[in-house]
């Protein structure tokens, strides 16, 4: 009677894809910018509406863009974390301060200190159209060749800098802190 | 000093399980009855152990000691000591320890009531038991123990995840794991037969209350967790079809046709080695849930534990107990011989269509689930399998299924006068007919075909499964129901209800996503929403901001929603806390979606018809189970001979059978 054995061999045969199912990279869907050269731009300086900054400042670097704003709470949750970044991981973090009141914005930067090299002004939002932006906090790791090498939606936390972001900085620079690319300073 | 106390009772839990394992099983096969005997005490000395173990791990819990890995991992002073509680079962170590105390507690039951089975048959159903038990406890000590120290203990902990922070979804756990772990008896009522190589009728009435009540608790977990990821996902929707949600269905879906099969082979004595075959699966599918959702192999929207090592012993385990048992199967299963026939038009012929509907339902789940894992292991690449194929394979086998229910539910066994049935459904069949065509267009004004045909069907099981009902009650019609009789129209009547729910609720809901800026006003689904600001607002362990909508039907206002997006301090994850106004007829969800800027919000509004008869469905249907179980015969044991006569009485002199 061989149909008796038929639910064991059905099974046997599920049992051996499970198990190459568990050395499987388990897949993601990339944001369509990952992998894109980084928009460029340029936006009055938040501290200095006179002078400019935009990404001929970060050119040839490994950097973050990172988008906040005062009137997002997980702004101000990510906020002492990118504090400790900017002190420690030798990767320089600019902002783009969106659709933002300055006082406020400056305030802000006062109280709780302030993580960026700079932070452009983005009062129109024109520039997060571009970056694809579609809600604050977000995070952009580009690289020396000015591509986006990865974006991360959402407060940024240790453990999703050492999981998403670590690997691909050491994979860009080689080692840690990421020196700056040649003709730099 | 407690959670060594708790790492202690596990080992010797474990040492009693693998006792139970060992020695009744070989004491059945060699007729030594001392051995035999240990069957009952090792199963009682389990539970105590076990239920210690998760005593001193919920004390840990309870008096914040974050020495301990798992507390510090998944508790914060700050947390409700509700959640603290609940944080037993939020993690990965802790779902197992309560996996296996859920174990010990069924297993208590069956050595309680096996009593009156006989020695042999009890024994082997224990051992195997105990297989299962030794193995998941062996799992937990060897590759997650939940007591581990931590060197040093941080000051304070790490939160429980805020996805999990919520009334619903500290039942939700425990519901479907008494539920999964409970179709483990069944698996081995099953092995236990096959071992004997004989499957009597007393063994079906025997086992039939161990699924239907596992069965009740897996529908209320089910459904318990739809509503969870339906108001806090914030999504709006209620079921994704995603890989840990199809975990718990499966199981659901095969227990459901076991439940069904059994009641054949109770009174038919047919079905034998299908039933046997579905006992296996269902318990197998229920452990291959635990291995998608805590290996890692499938992503999924709410995948809380990856781990291949962990994977891997699962694995080994599900090749183990499933594994062997269906090898015992493919040797045994020719030795089980039914015992008479049946017409076209009788209930066993109703009773198989919806085994193979049901089957071939679970089969289209679990090859959807499975699939993107078979594709990427063939080096096809990564896709994922959505919505679309789930909804039209599972409606397929189910549009029959539960068509064919209004009149399985009136057919009697062996063969029914086609005359008797016709004379009955006729009216509830036109009735179903003309009011599914007709309401649902004076109601809203639209329809399609696949909106009338799930109308129709679902006010057909309901009539269908009323018509006995109300004839008792309004006292005609002959001999009254019997309690199973009544738990097989009521559970009937929950489908019915849950089908209608279904039906109008993803035809007939309105859905908007908006930006909107404060003093904005708009219209959905025949309210007026006006936004009215937002606020900051401090929850014991989040910050939130916290919208205020007014909404007004017809210029009245029917209430006042307030959703809010919460970020929790320790895990920092942002969290959408959707904002509902449910009742009977509708609900009007709205939910707080990303800042937009400025004061402009992403905001997400539906307004669901009759989805509350989701979850009523749900309940109704696992009312009807509870009435099923409790039925008199699974208290008399053995049956009495008489009552064994009455079910062999020809169907036409008792047109309305139990099943």
């Amino acid at each position: 009677m061989w149909r008796y054995v038929i639910p064991v061999a059905v099974f046997a045969v599920l049992a051996v894809f499970l198990y190459r199912g568990l050395y499987l990279n388990p897949g993601y869907i990339p944001s369509p910018l990952v992998g894109k050269p980084a928009p460029e731009f340029s936006l009055p300086d938040l501290e200095n509406l006179d002078r400019q900054v935009g990404s001929r400042d970060y050119e040839g670097q490994v950097a973050l863009l990172n988008v906040w704003a005062t009137w997002c709470v997980g702004c101000r949750q990510e906020h002492p974390f990118l504090v400790e970044l900017a002190r420690s991981s030798g990767v320089p973090i600019y902002g783009l301060n969106w659709k933002d009141d300055r006082d406020k914005a400056l305030e802000w930067l006062d109280t709780l200190g302030d993580p960026y090299v700079a932070s452009a002004f983005d009062v129109e939002g024109d520039v997060a159209i571009d970056w694809g932006v579609y809600g604050a906090p977000e995070t952009f790791l580009i690289g020396r060749d000015g591509t986006i090498l990865h974006k991360h939606i959402a407060p940024l936390t240790p453990e999703i800098w050492r999981r998403d972001f670590l690997p691909k900085i050491a994979e860009e620079c080689g080692s840690l802190p990421c020196p700056l690319a040649e003709g730099e300073e | 000093m407690i959670p060594e106390f708790g790492h202690f009772a596990l080992i010797l839990a474990l040492c009693l399980a693998l006792a139970q394992a060992v020695l009744p099983l070989a004491g059945a096969a060699r007729g030594n009855a001392h051995w035999m005997a240990l069957a009952r005490p090792a199963a009682a000395g389990q539970f105590v152990f076990c239920a210690t173990a998760f005593a001193a791990l919920a004390y840990a819990f309870l008096t914040d000691d974050f020495s301990v890995r798992f507390v510090a991992l998944n508790s914060n002073t700050a947390l409700p000591a509700f959640y603290k509680f609940a944080a037993v079962w939020g993690g990965h170590e802790g779902s197992l320890l309560f996996w296996s105390t859920v174990l010990a507690i069924w297993t208590l039951a069956v050595a309680w009531t096996g009593r009156a089975q006989p020695q042999e048959f009890s024994s082997r159903v224990l051992g195997v038991l105990g297989i299962v038990s030794a193995g998941v406890l062996l799992f937990t000590l060897l590759t997650s123990n939940p007591f581990d120290r931590l060197a040093a203990a941080p000051v304070d902990g790490n939160d429980l995840n805020p996805l999990l922070q919520d009334p619903a979804m500290v039942l939700h756990p425990p519901m479907l794991y008494i539920g999964y772990v409970g179709l483990a008896v069944p698996f081995a009522f099953a092995v236990a037969a096959l071992l004997a190589g004989q499957l009597t009728k007393d063994w079906a009435r025997w086992t039939r209350p161990w699924v239907s009540g596992p069965w009740i608790f897996l529908t209320l977990g089910i459904a318990l967790g739809s509503w969870w990821a339906y108001y806090e996902l914030g999504w709006g929707g209620w079921w994704f079809w995603d890989p840990v949600e199809n975990a718990s269905f499966m199981p659901w879906l095969v227990a459901t046709a076991l439940m069904h099969s059994l009641a054949v082979t109770e009174r038919r004595g047919l079905f034998k080695s299908w039933t046997i075959l579905l006992a296996i699966a269902a318990f197998s599918l229920s452990f291959l849930g635990t291995f998608l959702t805590r290996s890692g192999v499938l992503i999924s929207v709410h995948a809380f534990a990856a781990d291949p090592a962990r994977g891997l012993f699962i694995l080994m385990l599900l090749a183990l107990i499933s594994g062997g048992a269906l090898a015992l199967y493919a040797a045994k299963a020719k030795d089980l011989t039914a015992d008479g026939g049946f017409r076209l038009l009788s209930r066993e012929s109703f009773l198989l269509a919806n085994n193979i509907l049901l089957t071939i339902a679970a089969a289209a789940v679990l090859f959807g689930t499975i699939y993107p894992l078979f594709l990427d292991a063939l080096g096809f690449g990564q896709i994922s399998v959505g919505p679309p194929y789930f909804n039209t394979m599972f409606l397929v086998p189910m549009l029959p299924l539960a068509a064919l229910l209004g009149i399985g539910m009136h057919a009697a066994w062996r063969n029914t006068p086609r005359h008797l049935l016709l004379d009955k459904l006729k009216w509830p069949a036109i009735f179903a007919a003309a009011a599914g065509v007709v309401v649902p267009w004076l109601v809203f004004g639209t329809t399609s075909v696949l909106t009338v045909l799930g109308i129709v069907i679902a006010l057909w099981i309901v009539v269908t499964a009323l018509i006995e009902p109300v004839r008792k009650l309004v006292g005609r019609g002959g001999a009254p129901l019997t309690r199973a009789q009544w738990g097989m129209f009521v559970a009937h009547l929950g489908v019915g209800l849950f089908i209608l729910g279904a039906t109008v609720t993803s035809a007939y809901d309105a859905e908007l996503d908006h930006a909107a800026t404060p003093g904005e006003q708009w219209e959905a689904g025949g309210y007026e929403f006006t936004f009215v600001g937002t606020r900051n607002v401090e929850g014991p362990n989040y910050t939130a901001v916290e919208g205020e909508f007014e909404v007004r039907r017809n210029g009245e206002l029917v209430t006042v929603m307030r959703p809010q997006q919460r970020v929790y301090r320790v895990q920092q994850s942002p969290m959408t806390e959707a904002a509902i106004d449910a009742a009977l007829h509708r609900d009007v969800f709205v939910a707080l979606g990303q800042s937009l800027g400025g004061d402009a919000w992403s905001v997400r509004v539906r307004v669901k018809p009759l989805i509350s008869l989701l979850w009523l469905g749900a309940v109704v249907m696992a009312f009807g189970g509870l009435l099923g179980v409790t039925d008199r015969r699974y208290r008399s044991q053995p049956a009495p001979r008489a009552e064994r006569i009455e079910a062999e009485v020809p169907a036409a002199a008792r047109p309305v059978e139990g099943s």
